[in-house]
């Protein structure tokens, strides 16, 4: 399914918005141009209701038709906005983990691993357990993801994205279920794969203490 | 592919009745040249006015309608009024909610048990308390106003209005408004009618509508409970559509017309007692008055209720005992001696209309259920709601009589020569099923949290395997449900599988119903036991499948 053609947006690159406008009825509610190199992280700062989610929601090719948008994203030079989400190879965190819970942790990670990376069955589960190991979760495949405690989860759900090799990270306030111990480790795991990958990242919060500990460069947007 | 889907179940719900109607019109105006009408004449509704009895037949059709619909949505509104947010509210929705997938004529025939005049109700009291020790003589059942098949119809649609009720509720905000209302002085009873009252009648309005038309134009209850010389029009009807005569067909379809006039006349009629009923609603708000004192109404409608429900049950439980009954003699409440004579001797007998039910039950299930999924599919890609003249084809099915068109649809079989095929049923099965699976599949569908499709989509997952291993799994509570509601209508179709089937595929269904005339209780008993029996299995192997498959999966359970 996820053939050669098309699947374009692969590599390491840049993730380039160009004069995007999002609108809600004749509300404005996001204009902005910027450009995220590999392994940088630009944070979007403002209130709820501000547009913050609707953007990444475009970028991801999931935005409501409610909305109005315009403009023009590239990753490594590829225009986003024509293809369809599954091959746009953006990866989403959400302020949930949102493991499919019907599926073992295994198969949550196996759902996203490439097929080109590994095709049989004995591979893949090494793969999914190199994942694992990497989050500190190893042996964990079989495990019900209900039953993981609220950071196990986050991790797990990071995981499951970065096995999906995508070519850039979207963060939807994806620390503010956490509690401050927790979200200070689980925050800088991200950051740390994300700069191992050399991804960018875009993260939208209003948590002043995220923007600081991403370290990059912040956009507010107003209400 | 997917793109026709919404056509697709437009095309089986209206198909099939438009045809059908046309086809019905046509002979009831003499023209049907299979049969060797070639001309037009008024000569079927002559013949059709001149039976005996044809007036009273037809009053009393109209009258069932309204009254049965009056009844139980009354009893149902002010029950919510009542009761809703109690504690004895969740006790009588446990005990409803299971009745709605009994079919029509097991209800009847429990119903029938207990009230009549040798039933189990007599049989409690006496002779402890009337002193008799022998069936009084006295007409309960088969009364000539139809007052007893009025009241089988009323239990057995108080469960029906109750759950698309309570379906309808979150939608109204009910919980928050009747805040509102209370705070404001407003008895319970009084703030509830006033304030939740409109908007949630106007999301029931259309399955009311269906109870009207199905209350007026019902065959096999009417059959069991009703009135007999003469009979209801639609029972009639039926009569002269399978007479050896065929010529006796034209009457029929007129008289199928009739049947059409007559649930619209209802029709009308209820819409005139709508603005009656929201005028005085409106003066009744607009007067200020509290109605605080509203305590015996409510232990009226909680008892009214728990009665309603009762009957029902306990008439399920009566049959359950007629089938293993040996000799029970009058005021006795429990038989003398138990026997399993009555199933082994049926058993031998009913092996071919259990398998046709089941299989009916199964492939009508199986082609609703991939037609409800496609279109919703359809719709979660489109990324768009369901708009209301959608939701008005879906109740098409319900809201047009019967016969109106069961009727045309035979001839037009008939005339195709796959009148009688197995095909032909299933199909006419799926018109039935598939609004009661839609309905019940839309709400849980629509309410899935999208986050886990653009999870999966941006994880790489194309749309055909977002649907088959996020959607589809996750919904599958949902779906079996559905589908467990479906395999339960499908088991209670009388009419369509008698007509359409040509009475070649006989089910559990029809051949009970066609026991009433017997009186034999015991085979009744077995016959009608099996009728809940089915749709009983459905709805645990939906519960367990689930809960089986995801046993060590905490976030998938209820």
């Amino acid at each position: 399914m996820n053939g050669g053609e098309g699947r374009t947006a692969e590599g390491r690159g840049v993730l380039r918005l160009e004069k995007v406008r999002i609108a809600l009825g004749s509300r404005l509610l996001v204009a902005l141009d910027a450009a995220i190199g590999p392994g940088e992280v630009l944070t979007l700062m403002g209130p709820s209701g501000s547009g913050k989610s609707s953007l990444l929601a475009f970028i991801a090719g999931f935005l409501d038709p409610v909305f109005a948008a315009s403009g023009s994203v590239t990753l490594g030079g590829t225009d986003l906005l024509s293809l369809p989400p599954e091959r746009r190879n953006i990866g989403l965190l959400f302020q949930d983990a949102l493991l499919f819970p019907h599926m073992s942790v295994g198969g949550n990670l196996a759902f996203a691993l490439r097929r080109e990376r590994a095709r049989d069955a004995a591979t893949r589960q090494r793969l999914v357990e190199a994942a694992l190991v990497e989050a500190g979760l190893s042996g964990m495949a079989e495990r019900d993801p209900a039953t993981l405690s609220g950071g196990q989860q986050s991790r797990v759900a990071l995981m499951r994205v970065l096995l999906a090799e995508p070519g850039a990270l979207l963060l939807d306030e994806p620390f503010s279920r956490l509690d401050a111990e927790l979200r200070q480790q689980i925050r800088e795991f991200v950051f740390m794969e994300a700069r191992k990958r050399q991804l960018p990242v875009l993260m939208v919060t209003h948590d002043p203490s995220d923007a600081e500990a991403a370290g990059g460069r912040v956009v507010e947007l107003g209400a | 592919m997917l793109r026709f889907a919404p056509h697709l179940a437009v095309l089986v719900l209206s198909a099939p009745i438009l045809c059908g109607l046309l086809a019905t019109l046509l002979p009831a105006f003499g023209y049907f040249p299979v049969l060797g009408g070639t001309e037009f004449s008024l000569d079927a509704f002559r013949m059709l006015l001149s039976q005996p009895g044809i007036l009273r037949s037809s009053l009393v059709s109209l009258a069932t309608g309204l009254v049965t619909t009056a009844v139980s949505l009354a009893l149902v509104l002010g029950f919510f009024a009542a009761w809703s947010d109690t504690r004895f509210f969740a006790r009588i929705q446990h005990l409803v909610s299971p009745l709605l997938s009994i079919p029509h004529a097991a209800a009847a025939f429990g119903f029938a048990f207990m009230i009549m005049p040798s039933g189990w109700l007599m049989r409690l009291v006496s002779p402890g308390l009337t002193g008799i020790t022998r069936p009084p003589d006295v007409l309960i059942l088969n009364d000539p106003f139809g007052l007893a098949m009025m009241a089988g119809l009323i239990v057995k649609e108080i469960p029906f209005l109750f759950l698309m009720t309570l379906a309808a509720m979150p939608q109204v905000r009910a919980v928050a408004n009747q805040r509102v209302a209370t705070a404001l002085g407003y008895g319970r009873m009084a703030g509830f009618l006033l304030v939740l009252g409109p908007p949630l009648y106007r999301q029931i309005r259309l399955a009311v509508f269906a109870v009207i038309a199905y209350a007026g134009s019902v065959v096999d209850v009417a059959l069991i409970l009703g009135p007999t010389h003469p009979a209801p029009l639609a029972v009639r009807l039926v009569g002269w559509m399978n007479d050896p005569d065929l010529t006796r067909r034209f009457m029929a379809s007129a008289g199928a017309m009739l049947q059409l006039a007559i649930s619209a006349s209802a029709l009308v009629l209820w819409l005139g007692l709508e603005r009656l009923t929201a005028g005085m609603g409106n003066a009744m708000a607009l007067s200020g008055r509290r109605r605080l004192e509203d305590r015996a109404l409510r232990y009226l409608t909680g008892a009214a209720m728990t009665v309603s429900a009762g009957l029902v049950l306990a008439g399920l439980v009566v049959l359950g005992i007629w089938s293993v009954a040996g000799y029970w003699g009058f005021p006795d409440a429990l038989p003398a001696g138990w026997t399993l004579k009555t199933w082994q001797r049926s058993l031998t007998a009913m092996g071919g209309p259990l398998l046709n039910t089941v299989t009916l039950g199964l492939f009508a299930t199986l082609g609703a259920v991939a037609i409800a999924l496609a279109c919703l599919e359809r719709e979660t890609r489109m990324d768009r709601g369901a708009t209301g003249r959608a939701l008005a084809i879906l109740y098409l099915p319900l809201i047009v009589p019967q016969p109106a068109f069961l009727f045309g649809l035979q001839m037009l079989f008939l005339a195709l020569g796959v009148s009688g095929s197995y095909g032909s049923v299933v199909l006419v099965h799926i018109v039935f099923v598939l609004p009661y699976v839609f309905l019940s599949l839309s709400d849980p569908w629509r309410a899935f949290d999208r986050r886990f499709s653009h999870c999966a989509a941006s994880l790489g997952a194309g749309r055909d395997r977002i649907f088959w291993h996020i959607r589809l799994p996750m919904l599958l509570r949902a779906v079996l449900a559905a589908a467990a509601i479906g395999f339960a209508v499908s088991i209670g179709q009388y009419l369509p599988t008698l007509l359409i089937g040509a009475g070649r595929w006989p089910t559990i269904t029809t051949e009970a119903v066609s026991l009433a005339s017997g009186g034999d209780r015991r085979v009744i008993g077995v016959y009608a036991f099996l009728q809940m029996g089915l749709p009983f299995a459905g709805f645990l192997i939906a519960t367990l499948v689930p809960v089986l498959l995801y046993r060590n999966r905490r976030g998938m359970r209820v």
